[in-house]
């Protein structure tokens, strides 16, 4: 049964159909094309598929699509600029070789970029903690905060 | 993906028709992370699923009173949690990661009724009642009586938990909790630790001593010496049992005496001795019994250090 469902998606209104079993990563991946949140575990364990959801940080493999109802959504797709021009997080990651086979990456960035929000100058200590449910399989952690230590808005 | 309908009610009237009307075949979910975790894993297959996101009147955030709905994120923000309730700071500070804590629930964490869940022992300790409501009506329940088993509390179908309330107490009073894992994050605990402790009094000259490397030894000598004395006490374990439990032949062995290296140590023996910790993946029963001992002490010493040093706002991770 479909049921409608309206939320801002990167900055704009949408209006989808949705069914109420799916999760708000099925509805990002599967049916709006947005591939960049990926999935790795599925249980909330990896953070691959954080999104922000009103300025917080969220699994969206553990988020009920219903819930998605008349909020503010941001996914790794929605901080690069409708050029192409990288968001400062991103172009970070890049000159930092913050990225080694890239899966976390979006997730690790959407983290990162929640904690900017709220932090202009994080410790190393606090981006440790900001990205703590981000697990990165290459292990390349150490030029990941620096990334984040070189992107952060207050520096 | 399993199949499910999802509703959205706004108030407890509304939540408690829809669970009546779906008998045994929906469950309630708050935060989701444990609820969506289960049903992934096909443990679970509700034919609805309501949510509790959305009633206002578990949103409450009145100290000593937490709304069931409340999330560890703002646990974790609240300056008046970390100077007066330190013991369920510690906890939320470390439990899942920042995505889960923005929307996990204080609520969910004890209605799932795990052994290992991180709020449930400085709840205990913290002397907390669980106000439920349900079809049949309201009860409070001591939350040392809702735990039954693993994953089970009474919580009869239906029911609701609406706050936790958590008790009044007076000055020279501090608590801690301490979660033994292998690492900071994304992790459940091998066991975990909470003390309350209430002292006699608060001008005890070895501030300095508490500053510095000493070893507990040598600070519980100075209380020793100082006759700082053990008012009253309360300890819970997790983890080392079916349910999180009190030890309260351990707190008996601690409450009116005086606090010196050999109180202390019997205490941390006592409460291991009252443990029933099992072999896990995650720790054999030996090791967590030992861990007992060792966690007793330095969540012991905690909550003395934040009582005579209160502005210093120990950070959990310091090694008491």
């Amino acid at each position: 049964m479909g049921r409608e469902l309206s939320f801002e998606l990167n900055g704009e209104e949408i209006k989808v159909e949705v069914e109420a079993h799916w999760t708000l990563l099925y509805l990002l991946r599967e049916k709006l094309g947005l591939k960049g949140t990926k999935e790795g575990c599925g249980y909330g364990e990896c953070g691959a598929c954080t999104v922000i959801i009103d300025g917080k940080a969220v699994n969206s493999c553990l988020f009920p699509v219903m819930e998605a109802e008349g909020k503010q959504v941001t996914t790794i797709e929605g901080l690069a600029t409708k050029e192409g021009g990288l968001h400062p997080l991103q172009q970070a990651f890049v000159d930092h070789g913050a990225v080694q086979c890239g899966f976390c990456t979006p997730g690790m960035i959407m983290s990162a970029y929640a904690l900017c929000q709220e932090k202009a100058l994080p410790t190393d200590e606090e981006i440790r903690e900001g990205i703590e449910g981000n697990l990165c399989r290459c292990t390349g952690y150490a030029l990941i905060i620096e990334a984040i230590r070189a992107a952060s808005p207050g520096r | 993906m399993v199949r499910y309908e999802y509703y959205k009610p706004s108030t407890i009237p509304e939540a408690l028709d829809l669970a009546v009307r779906f008998g045994g075949d929906a469950l309630y979910i708050a935060g989701g992370t444990d609820v969506m975790v289960s049903m992934r894993g096909r443990k679970i297959a509700p034919k609805a699923l309501i949510s509790l996101r959305h009633v206002e009147d578990l949103a409450r955030f009145d100290l000593p009173v937490l709304g069931a709905g409340v999330t560890h994120r703002q646990i974790q923000e609240s300056d008046a949690v970390r100077d007066r309730f330190s013991a369920l700071h510690d906890a939320v500070s470390h439990l899942g990661s920042p995505q889960i804590r923005n929307v996990a629930t204080v609520g969910g964490n004890i209605c799932n009724g795990a052994p290992s869940a991180d709020t449930a022992c400085p709840l205990l300790v913290l002397n907390a009642e669980a106000d439920i409501t349900g079809p049949s009506g309201d009860r409070r329940v001591p939350l040392e009586d809702f735990f039954v088993g693993p994953g089970k509390t009474v919580l009869e179908r239906g029911e609701i938990l609406k706050a936790l309330a958590m008790g009044a107490f007076g000055a020279n009073t501090a608590s801690a909790y301490i979660k033994h894992t292998r690492r900071n994050a994304m992790d459940l605990p091998i066991i975990g630790v909470a003390v309350r402790i209430t002292v006699d009094r608060t001008d005890v000259r070895c501030g300095d001593v508490l500053c510095g490397t000493a070893p507990i030894s040598e600070i519980l000598g100075h209380f020793k010496d100082e006759d700082l004395r053990c008012e009253d006490i309360r300890i819970a374990l997790g983890v080392v049992g079916p349910r999180p439990m009190r030890v309260p032949k351990a707190e008996a062995g601690l409450r009116g005496r005086i606090i010196s290296e050999e109180t202390v140590a019997s205490v941390a023996e006592i409460a291991a001795s009252e443990s029933t910790p099992r072999d896990s993946v995650r720790g054999e029963a030996w090791y967590r019994r030992e861990m007992v001992k060792v966690l007793v002490r330095r969540a012991v010493m905690k909550s003395i250090d934040r009582i005579l040093r209160p502005d210093e706002r120990i950070y959990p991770d310091r090694l008491w």
